[in-house]
């Protein structure tokens, strides 16, 4: 039955590669040969085309292979439960995964903690931190708001009238963040009244539309409707600013002591090799330090946040701890 | 304006965009044609081939790739009642008995001519007014959706056959119970889940409408053999491939298309609305304003009950490039698709593309004409053969209809517990239809389900746990006047009719 499934999975995409439609090449590895040298690399997305997770897997892919780090590239995308069925695909298929590489990223550990899936990053074998996103809070350009301290002042008035939209449900990013920043601003972050949409730029919309006052989101969607006047950003969840926003004061200069980057990584199947881990890692640092990189990183806005394995797995562990107490006092986790 | 469309003109009528646009539209057309790769997957499969592009002519083969997926899904709906996208549901309310009735040719014309039409007038409306448009995108919230869903599910009455209502309404609560399977968007808690991984993020709209639409319309179709009806089907196949619409339909059919190309671009430009609200709104306009005779056509085969939908989603197809090139808000997961692919070009949508990058807006826009021309022509003299499928002899189609909705669902799943869930979803539907339940209402509630109760939950979190929105904001009483008009009316027109018979009957008896 697994023989007949992947045989039919490797005819329907070499019909359509066949077909010209798509320009991958490479398919889940089977050769057993377990050289170090990598010279293919198939990405397993846990999310759909055009997604975040999508399009972070193509740009190291694509970098890859236009720098002549790797041969063939080839993508398979596989949404489902967060990103819970890709884990537990890659778990299940680990030993013919070797020349595999899953895109994840924060929600590996909040939905971990939730139990949306019942797995975890120990699961799985984490390669590297490739690049991260911060989180920022903005405000309608004429609003009187003009600073997270506003916020709180407002706040302590009336909980009520604080209102933050986001584009995942509760207890995910986009409102795990303003939660945290009011808490570390001594606040009750139950208090915080989120409104949830089911993708950021519906939020951004719904946000557009006047609904709510303040929009939580990630630095990459908004720097553009920022620059645009259509919305303010008056706090990052940086460590400092921003280079992007020279201007605009993180939420620690504002009085909530957080450090936030909604990090993006890859994972290898559990398992592998040591030096497979290693090649893989190498692999991508040496991505990261060519102009074709800098060149895609810049237009997305994102942050290069390179970690090698060993520090990757000490991050994870660090963060896992730090969302669950966050996420414990909210009364997301029993 | 004119400047800016005769520099898209010069940047659309160049032989590589023009070669573009076939090769999208062409690519659109057969992806869309099979269940289960929808516009999106279309799109998605483009990306990586525009890559090399320059902006302009990425957009222009993505939005031909749009238009053709769209068009496309329209004819698997007609032909063998299987929509692969939610816009299409509508659709096969009338597509598909027409297609039973031996008028699959005429049905797929008029499919054609109504996506031409409405997507034709949709680009004319986004030439002239895209920028102004911008504020209409931003007008609606979330009660305001709200209120709007509900005025969808009015369409609903379209499929309450005389003694049927209870069923019809019966088969709505079904659908609207499915969309509450997977992850509770407001609390992100799992309700009925029952702890398996398979369900947490819902019933997939696509495995659904297969299940109740085109599986169990198959397995029906094994349950009755009926000789008589196969003979009179056999019959008419002669006349499967004719394209031919009277003048007179034509004309029947003009003021339905109107109306719902200015109503499918209207609700395509929300972003929180888009292809499939606007197709069942225009089939729920269309029946309400319907003629008393006409209205009993109304999912029977009706040719207004399949130009209304197909007008409107693909005019709500062009509106939804609105809040994408003017705001940067993607109003569906196609334009967020295409949001990506922009953004990855170094184009930034929003307020200022129409200044920083005029090329790719009114090049995207020119191409949208030609996008529509090519479809019609490319698709016209190709009906004829896509309608002979039918003409395929019973034991092979069936087959062929289960074997394309399984591996449909199966490939964007690529989870065979999906499978496994169609084949149950079938037999229920089939128990239902036994029992003379209407599916269409089921699979209506089920999509607009969930899009009620985001909206609903975001509205009273917004009004702290208040109904006032009801009657505060201006736009939602005027909705929610409308959907009590539409309940309302048709029910005193039969009341009254009712008691003019009786009162008829009881003054006959009594000489």
């Amino acid at each position: 039955m697994k023989s007949f499934k992947s045989l039919t999975r490797r005819a329907v995409l070499g019909g359509i590669a066949a077909a010209g439609l798509i320009a991958a090449s490479g398919l889940p590895g089977t050769s057993a040969s377990a050289q170090q040298d990598i010279d293919t690399i198939h990405f397993l997305i846990p999310g759909g085309a055009g997604g975040g997770w999508d399009s972070t897997a193509r740009a190291i892919g694509m970098t890859m292979k236009q720098e002549g780090l790797i041969e063939n590239d080839s993508y398979e995308n596989m949404s489902g439960a967060g990103g819970g069925k890709a884990i537990g695909y890659l778990i299940e298929t680990a030993d013919r995964q070797e020349n595999t590489l899953m895109v994840n990223s924060t929600p590996i550990i909040v939905r971990s903690l939730t139990q949306i899936f019942p797995y975890s990053y120990r699961d799985v074998t984490p390669v590297a931190r490739v690049i991260g996103d911060y989180q920022i809070l903005a405000v309608q350009p004429d609003s009187e708001i003009q600073g997270f301290e506003d916020v709180l002042e407002r706040f302590r008035e009336d909980p009520r009238s604080v209102k933050i939209a986001g584009g995942s449900v509760r207890g995910d990013l986009d409102h795990l963040v303003p939660a945290s920043a009011f808490r570390a601003a001594g606040e009750d972050p139950r208090q915080v009244a989120y409104v949830p949409y089911d993708a950021g730029g519906k939020a951004l919309a719904g946000f557009l539309s006047g609904e709510t006052e303040l929009l939580s989101t990630g630095l990459g969607e908004a720097i553009g409707p920022h620059r645009d006047g259509q919305l303010r950003i008056i706090a990052v969840s940086a460590p400092e600013r921003v280079d992007v926003l020279p201007d605009v004061p993180t939420f620690k200069e504002s009085g909530a002591d957080i450090d936030f980057a909604n990090w993006r990584g890859v994972f290898a199947a559990p398992g592998i090799s040591d030096e497979r881990k290693q090649a893989f890692a190498t692999k991508v640092e040496t991505m990261m330090d060519t102009g074709t990189w800098e060149e895609i990183r810049s237009k997305n806005g994102w942050q290069n946040l390179y970690l090698p394995p060993a520090e990757f797995v000490d991050f994870l562990a660090k963060q896992e701890e730090e969302m669950g107490e966050l996420m414990r006092e909210m009364g997301f986790l029993r | 304006m004119w400047e800016g469309i005769s520099l898209g003109l010069s940047t659309a009528i160049t032989p590589l965009n023009i070669l573009m646009v076939f090769v999208g539209c062409f690519a659109g057309t057969f992806i869309g044609m099979l269940p289960g790769l929808g516009p999106i997957s279309a799109i998605a499969l483009m990306i990586p081939i525009t890559y090399g592009f320059d902006p302009a002519s990425g957009m222009i083969l993505m939005a031909g790739v749009y238009y053709g997926a769209v068009f496309g899904g329209s004819t698997s709906s007609i032909l063998i009642n299987a929509p692969g996208i939610a816009g299409t549901v509508a659709t096969a309310f009338d597509g598909y008995p027409l297609a039973q009735k031996g008028q699959a040719g005429k049905a797929l014309a008029i499919a054609a001519y109504s996506s031409f039409t409405g997507g034709t007038i949709g680009a004319i409306f986004l030439l002239v007014a895209a920028p102004a448009l911008a504020s209409v995108a931003l007008s609606f919230q979330s009660s305001d959706y709200l209120v709007l869903m509900i005025l969808g599910l009015t369409a609903v009455s379209a499929f309450t056959a005389p003694g049927q209502v209870i069923k019809a309404l019966m088969a709505t609560v079904l659908g609207l119970m499915i969309s509450t399977v997977g992850t509770d968007p407001s609390a992100g808690v799992q309700r009925y889940t029952f702890g398996s991984l398979d369900l947490v993020d819902g019933i997939s709209f696509l495995l659904l409408a297969m299940a109740t639409f085109a599986l169990s319309e198959a397995l029906m179709a094994v349950l009755k053999r009926d000789e008589s009806s196969e003979k009179t089907r056999d019959a008419s196949v002669g006349g499967m491939g004719s394209l031919k619409v009277t003048r007179q339909e034509l004309r029947s059919i003009a003021p339905t298309v109107g109306r719902s190309s200015i109503l499918g671009f209207f609700i395509g430009v929300l972003p929180g609305a888009g292809a499939t609200i606007a197709s069942f709104l225009a089939y729920g306009m269309e029946r309400t304003v319907a003629s008393a005779k006409d209205k009993l056509g109304f999912g029977k085969g009706s040719l207004k009950g399949l130009a209304a939908p197909e007008t409107a989603n693909n005019a709500a197809c062009t509106g939804s490039f609105v809040p994408l090139l003017t705001l940067g808000i993607p109003g569906s997961g196609t334009t967020a698709v295409m949001l990506g692919a922009l953004i990855s070009y170094g184009v930034q949508p929003g307020p200022r593309l129409f200044q920083e990058a005029p090329d790719v807006f009114w090049s995207v826009i020119v191409s949208m004409y030609l996008g529509n021309i090519v479809l019609l022509i490319l698709n016209l003299p190709l009906i004829p053969y896509i309608a002979k499928l039918l003409a395929l002899p019973r034991p092979v189609l069936i087959p062929l209809i289960l074997f394309f909705s399984l591996i449909g669902v199966y490939l964007v799943s690529f989870n065979t517990f999906d499978i496994y869930m169609m084949a149950a979803f079938a037999v229920a539907a089939i128990i239902l239809r036994l029992l003379a339940f209407p599916m269409a209402p089921l699979i209506l509630g089920f999509i607009l389900g969930d899009m009620i109760e985001d909206n609903l939950r975001r509205a009273l979190s917004i009004y702290d746990g208040s109904i006032a929105f009801l009657w505060e904001r201006p736009l939602t009483l005027a909705i929610t006047l409308l959907t009590v008009l539409t309940l309302v009316v048709p029910l005193i027109r039969t009341v009254n009719t009712w008691r003019r018979m009786r009162w008829a009957a009881a003054s006959g008896d009594g000489e």
